[in-house]
C-alpha cells in the first residue's frame, strides 16, 4: 500500500485538520468529528445533516456550506458515523425549525441514524429522515438490505439544501428530498479495487483484463465481472439498467458522470460523451450535468452514472446559489 | 476451579478477554469482511473493544458495566457492529438490574433480552447470515443446558459449541441483510464476519469461567 498518510489509524483525524486548514467556510469539531458551516444558518430555517463513512470525498464534508449541508458527520473510512456524533450535530444545527437527516441506505448508516433520531426526539428536536436508495445494480427485494444509496445523494444534498435555504418548512423540505430520492437512479463500474488504509491491501482482486459492473462505493464487489471493453460498451452497461428501471423521457434530467477517485478526468469526459449520445438516442434531454469526482471510493478506478428525473421546481433549486468546497455557483 | 455464578469482576474479565480475542483475530475478521463486506470489521471491533476495556474498572454494578460497555461500542465502532453489539450489551444491562452477582439463569435471561434487542435493531432473522446465526443457537443451548440441570460451566460449554456450529453454518448461506446481501449468490461460500466475532463472545466466556 502506498498512500499519503501518517498512519492508518490517524487518516480521518489528520484529514479533518487539512479540511479545516483548507476551507474557511467550515469549522471542524475534532472531538465529535463533525464538519459545520463556519457561519450558522439563519434562525427559523430547516437544517440539513448528512454523514457516512469517510473515503467518499468530497461527499459529505465538501458539501457543507451555503445552499447545501449544515453539518456532515464523518465516520471512519467506509464506516458509518455513530449516534453520538449525529446527535451532537443535530442539536447544534437546529435553529428551531427542525432537522432533516439525509441517509444513504446502508444497514449501518440506517441503524446509527435511527438511534440518533430517537435520541434527538428525546432532546426535543424535530427530525425527519430521507433514505437514498438509488443503485439499480442491487435488486431491491425483501431478501436484501435494499438498494444502496450512491450518486443521487450528491444531487439531493444540493437541491434539498436550496429548499431549506429559501425557507421551506420541514415537511416541504422532506417532500422535496423524497421527490429527488424517488426519481434518482445510479449505476457504477470499477476498473480496479480500492485499498482501505486499515486493511493495507486491495479489498478485492480484479485482473488486468476484467472489470466489475454494478460496483458500490466501498470496494464491495459488484454483481458480475466481465472482460474489459471499450468506453462505448461500458457506457451502454451503465445507461441500460438505469433506463430499464425508470422512464426518463418527457422530463428535464440532471445527470452526473462521477469518478470513483482513481480515474483521470479525460476518461470521465470521454465517458460522459458516450453517455450523452446514448441518452439522446433514447429521447432523453439532459438539462443540467456534473462531470467529475463527487462521490468517490478512495483510490478506485471507475465511474458511475446518476440520473435524476427532475421538474421545473427541482431545476430551479438546482440553479440556486451554492458555496461549498465541492460545488460552487451563482455567487 | 470453575465459577458457579457470574460476578461483576468475572463479567469485566469476560469483556476484557473478548477484547483480547478480537485483537488477536482482527486481521482475520477483516479478511472475512473483505470477501463479502467492506473490509473494516476487524479494525472497528478492535477499536471498540479496546475502548470498552478502558472503562471496565469504573463499574460498581453489573448493569452499569454492561450499559457503559454498550454505549462505548455504539460510540466507537460505527458501522453495523456498533449499534448491534452496543444494543446487545445495553439491553443485557437493562435486564440485570443493579446487582454485583448473577445466577446462571439470570445471566441467561439477560443474554436473551440482549439478543431480542439486537434482533429488533437489525430487523434480522435466523439464516440471514448475520451475528444472530451464532448468538441465537448459543443462547438456546445455554438455556436448554440449564433446564436439563447442567451447571454454569456445562451450560457455557454448550453455548460455546452451539455458537461455533452456528458460525460455521453461515458459510453456505446467501446473505439477506447488510452489505453482504448485495452480492446475492456470491455471498455463499464465505463465513460471516459478524457470526465469527459473536462466537468469540462465548469463547471468551468459556475462558474466564474455566479459570
Amino acid at each position: 500500500m502506498k498512500k499519503l498518510i501518517n498512519s492508518a489509524d490517524d487518516v480521518l483525524a489528520d484529514a479533518l485538520k487539512g479540511i479545516e486548514a483548507s476551507d474557511g467556510n467550515v469549522r471542524v469539531d475534532h472531538t465529535n468529528r463533525v464538519i459545520y458551516r463556519a457561519e450558522a444558518k439563519d434562525s427559523g430555517k430547516v437544517a440539513i445533516i448528512s454523514g457516512g463513512g469517510s473515503g467518499h470525498e468530497p461527499m459529505h464534508g465538501g458539501f457543507v456550506g451555503l445552499g447545501m449541508l449544515d453539518a456532515a458527520c464523518c465516520g471512519q473510512v467506509f464506516t458509518s458515523p455513530t449516534p453520538d456524533q449525529m446527535l451532537e450535530a443535530t442539536t447544534t444545527v437546529d435553529t428551531g425549525a427542525g432537522v432533516l437527516h439525509i441517509v444513504k441506505n446502508y444497514t449501518g448508516d440506517v441503524m446509527n441514524f435511527e438511534m440518533a433520531a430517537e435520541m434527538a426526539a428525546d432532546a426535543g428536536v424535530q427530525v425527519e429522515t430521507v433514505l437514498v436508495a438509488d443503485d439499480v445494480a442491487v435488486q431491491d427485494s425483501l431478501y436484501t438490505a435494499g438498494r444502496r444509496g450512491v450518486g443521487t445523494t450528491v444531487l439531493l444534498e444540493k437541491i434539498v439544501g436550496a429548499a431549506a435555504e429559501e425557507g421551506q418548512d420541514l415537511a416541504s423540505v422532506k417532500a422535496v428530498a423524497q421527490k429527488v430520492a424517488d426519481n434518482g437512479r445510479s449505476m457504477g463500474m470499477a476498473l480496479t479495487s480500492c485499498t482501505v488504509p486499515s486493511a493495507g491491501k486491495p479489498t478485492f482482486d480484479l485482473p488486468a483484463d476484467e472489470m466489475e459492473i454494478g460496483i458500490g462505493i466501498h470496494g464491495e464487489p459488484g454483481r458480475h465481472r466481465e472482460p474489459m471493453a471499450d468506453a462505448k460498451s461500458i457506457a451502454k452497461q451503465l445507461v441500460d439498467p438505469i433506463l430499464h428501471d425508470l422512464d426518463f423521457t418527457g422530463a428535464p434530467v440532471i445527470a452526473m458522470l462521477n469518478g470513483m477517485g482513481g480515474t483521470p478526468l479525460i476518461e470521465l469526459y470521454l465517458m460522459y460523451g458516450e453517455v450523452v449520445a446514448l441518452l439522446e438516442a433514447a429521447g432523453i434531454k439532459i438539462e443540467r450535468n456534473l462531470v467529475g469526482n463527487y462521490i468517490t471510493s478512495l483510490d478506485m478506478a471507475g465511474c458511475s452514472l446518476t440520473l435524476v428525473k427532475a421538474d421545473d421546481e427541482l431545476i430551479r433549486l438546482w440553479d440556486a446559489p451554492v458555496k461549498t468546497a465541492g460545488l460552487r455557483w451563482g455567487l | 476451579m470453575t465459577s458457579s455464578t457470574l460476578t461483576l469482576d468475572l463479567l469485566a474479565d469476560w469483556l476484557r478477554r473478548f477484547a483480547a480475542i478480537i485483537d488477536e483475530n482482527k486481521t482475520y475478521l477483516t479478511e472475512l469482511d473483505s470477501a463479502i463486506g467492506d473490509a473494516d470489521h476487524g479494525a472497528n471491533m478492535a477499536r471498540g473493544t479496546a475502548a470498552v476495556v478502558t472503562h471496565l474498572d469504573e463499574a460498581t454494578t453489573i448493569d452499569g458495566l454492561l450499559k457503559k460497555a454498550g454505549m462505548t461500542l455504539v460510540s466507537t465502532v460505527g458501522g453495523t457492529s456498533g449499534p448491534l453489539y452496543g444494543t446487545l450489551l445495553m439491553k443485557m444491562g437493562m435486564a440485570t438490574g443493579s446487582v454485583v452477582e448473577l445466577e446462571p439463569d439470570q445471566f441467561g435471561k439477560a443474554l436473551r433480552a440482549g439478543l431480542e434487542g439486537l434482533i429488533a435493531r437489525g430487523k434480522t432473522e435466523l439464516e440471514d447470515k448475520t451475528m444472530v446465526d451464532a448468538l441465537s443457537p448459543a443462547i438456546d443451548a445455554y438455556d436448554a443446558a440449564l433446564a436439563d440441570g447442567a451447571d454454569l460451566w456445562d451450560a457455557v460449554d454448550a453455548a460455546q459449541q452451539a455458537a461455533a456450529a452456528g458460525r460455521d453454518a453461515t458459510t453456505p448461506m446467501v446473505a439477506r441483510k447488510g452489505r453482504a446481501s448485495y452480492l446475492g449468490e456470491r455471498s455463499a461460500g464465505h463465513c460471516d464476519p459478524g457470526a465469527t466475532s459473536s462466537a468469540y463472545l462465548f469463547d471468551a466466556l468459556a475462558d474466564v469461567i474455566g479459570t
